[in-house]
């Protein structure tokens, strides 16, 4: 293992003790749009799949860059789209206009 | 340079982080979204000014091609979903990105390939690769069982769970041969084949009702598999990014299996939910008969009640059900009823989507109580109308040890004095289980579809 390694390593432990303790006080409502925001999120493997097809030559590495990129960029659109969605329908019922009106 | 790329990729690392956070709490959760969206393109464009130098002619044309059309079908596919279909089209974003990491890795290793990859540098586009496989073919999988083009209860054979067992030894060695001994194409195609078969065998026998569990898990596999990329290409981001998810997702699927009253391990090796006979639950069922009752009377009985709480289930939210449930309720709050949403935690086809479809009705919020708040009040509560929802009142889970969803949390429906249930037919529900509840004296059984039910109800008390 190198330094570089090493300082790969403690990135990723920091970073999976911070997701365990983000959604520890995550009410039941909001796991299905917390699945699928993080979903979303997980989609950052566009920017690998850049890298990957930003230089592509072979007609190989160009299929796979172009399927890279392609699936991941619909991870991440249609990710961060369809949970927006799912929390624009908890928004719309928040403001207090309509509470007063239903009694 | 290389400083600004890593503080650009620190600061989208940060707001993914603050957004995973302002996720987890209702009021701030849209902002947590859109927060998360900005370091995304904080990101993403970043990468692009880096790269702008050693893009070849054709990777200009298959960045610029990818990304429209997958910005293009992943905008569509997303508007156009309808709010029921909302699980299964989770499962085919993670499966597309579970997909595209496995490219990645795959074309490391391509590069690697015939020359023996020194062990280290190898290792992470091999994980990301059978990772990437496993989450793609899973979530392909829980998309079919999920929209139904397949059959949602558990698919088993005889030593199912050796066959999985062995698929994972055999991807472990394969794995080991790759890394140190011969790095062939034949033994990384290889690879990937087996990561994609273990991914399809290992969803197989999970039940339909439990497939939001497994996208979660998926997700977090997913997560992994990118942040094995991170380490392959030397990317800050890819690795935080990466690992939050997989951290996140793996306690979100603990939770949801919490929800159910369940382990993880009950869940993803139980093959719950395959339809049986089990003698003890039986006995005291089959002997009595169904009660099943008209539209009228029900909604004479609605209009006259004190105190209604309303059950809703999947079936509802097949039914589109949700716009006729609310006028059902506000014409019984006009006559004075009082009525309260009685929400299970797994109520749907996720934690927390019956909220959301009721949400789209504009149901006050103030009315959907959770399982926990509105347990004890099922007692003083003068009917219980379930509509499409089956599994989660069921009492076996209460009352019958023998049974699979024995120890689930469930609503004390049967504790009303009335039970009025709306299904479409005395099918079992996801779980598979047969429901006492139908057979109950107190029950009243209204067949058809929820929404026409419900039209019907709704006119029944108009008149009375």
């Amino acid at each position: 293992m190198n330094e570089q390694t090493v300082i790969l390593f403690t990135y990723f432990v920091l970073a999976a003790f911070i997701g365990f303790e983000v959604i520890s006080n995550v009410p039941t409502i909001l796991h299905t749009p917390l699945m699928s925001g993080s979903n979303a999120i997980h989609g950052i493997i566009l920017v690998g799949s850049l890298l990957i097809a930003a230089n592509a030559q072979t007609p190989l590495q160009i299929v796979l860059g172009f399927l890279a990129v392609l699936l991941a960029t619909m991870n991440v659109v249609g990710g961060f789209v369809v949970t927006d969605r799912m929390l624009e329908m908890f928004k719309t019922r928040q403001p207090g206009g309509e509470k007063g009106k239903e009694k | 340079m290389i400083i600004a790329t890593e503080l650009i990729y620190l600061l989208a690392s940060v707001l993914f982080i603050l957004g995973l956070q302002f996720l987890s709490s209702p009021r701030s959760a849209r902002h947590g979204n859109w927060i998360a969206a900005v370091g995304m393109i904080l990101a993403v464009a970043w990468t692009v000014v880096v790269l702008r130098g050693s893009f070849t002619l054709a990777g200009i044309i298959i960045c610029v091609m990818g990304v429209l059309i997958g910005g293009v079908v992943g905008v569509v596919s997303a508007r156009t979903v309808k709010m029921t279909a909302m699980p299964q089209m989770v499962a085919i974003f993670n499966g597309v990105g579970g997909a595209a990491a496995a490219l990645v890795g795959l074309s490391g290793l391509l590069k690697l390939a015939g020359q023996n990859p020194e062990f280290q540098s190898g290792i992470p586009d091999v994980f990301a690769v059978i990772n990437g496989c496993i989450s793609f073919a899973g979530s392909i999988i829980a998309f079919l069982k999920l929209q139904e083009l397949m059959t949602g209860t558990p698919i088993t054979y005889p030593g199912h769970k050796l066959v999985n067992g062995l698929l994972v030894l055999l991807i472990l060695a394969l794995a080991v041969v790759l890394l140190v001994v011969n790095g062939s194409v034949a033994v990384i195609i290889s690879l990937l084949a087996l990561a994609f078969i273990l991914g399809i065998t290992f969803v197989l026998p999970i039940g339909g009702a439990d497939m939001p569990v497994v996208i979660s898990l998926l997700n977090a596999c997913t997560g992994l598999a990118v942040a094995a990329s991170g380490f392959a290409l030397d990317n800050f981001a890819l690795i935080v990014a990466g690992t939050l998810v997989g951290a996140s997702g793996t306690l979100l699927t603990r939770k949801m299996s919490d929800a159910m009253g369940r382990s993880i391990t009950n869940v993803l090796f139980g093959a719950f939910g395959q339809v049986q006979v089990s003698a003890d639950n039986g006995s005291g069922v089959g002997g009595h008969t169904v009660r099943s009752g008209s539209a009228e009377d029900v909604g004479t009985l609605l209009a006259y009640s004190r105190s209604v709480i309303i059950v809703p289930g999947y079936g509802l939210a097949v039914a589109q059900g949700q716009h006729a449930l609310r006028e059902l309720a506000d014409l019984l709050e006009r006559r004075g009823v009082e009525v309260k949403y009685a929400i299970h935690p797994v109520a749907g086809r996720m934690p927390g989507h019956m909220n959301v479809l009721l949400a789209e009705a504009n149901v006050p919020y103030e009315q959907l109580k959770e399982m926990d708040e509105i347990n004890d009040e099922f007692k003083q509560a003068d009917v219980a109308l379930i509509v499409g929802a089956n599994d989660v009142v069921n009492p076996a889970a209460r009352n019958a040890p023998g049974s699979d969803i024995y120890g689930m949390p469930i609503l004390n429906a049967d504790q009303a004095r009335n039970v009025v249930i709306l299904k479409r037919s005395m099918r079992p529900g996801f779980a598979g289980i047969d429901n006492e509840l139908f057979y109950d004296h107190r029950t009243i059984m209204l067949f058809g579809d929820a929404k026409e039910s419900l039209a019907k109800l709704v006119a029944a008390v108009k008149v009375s």
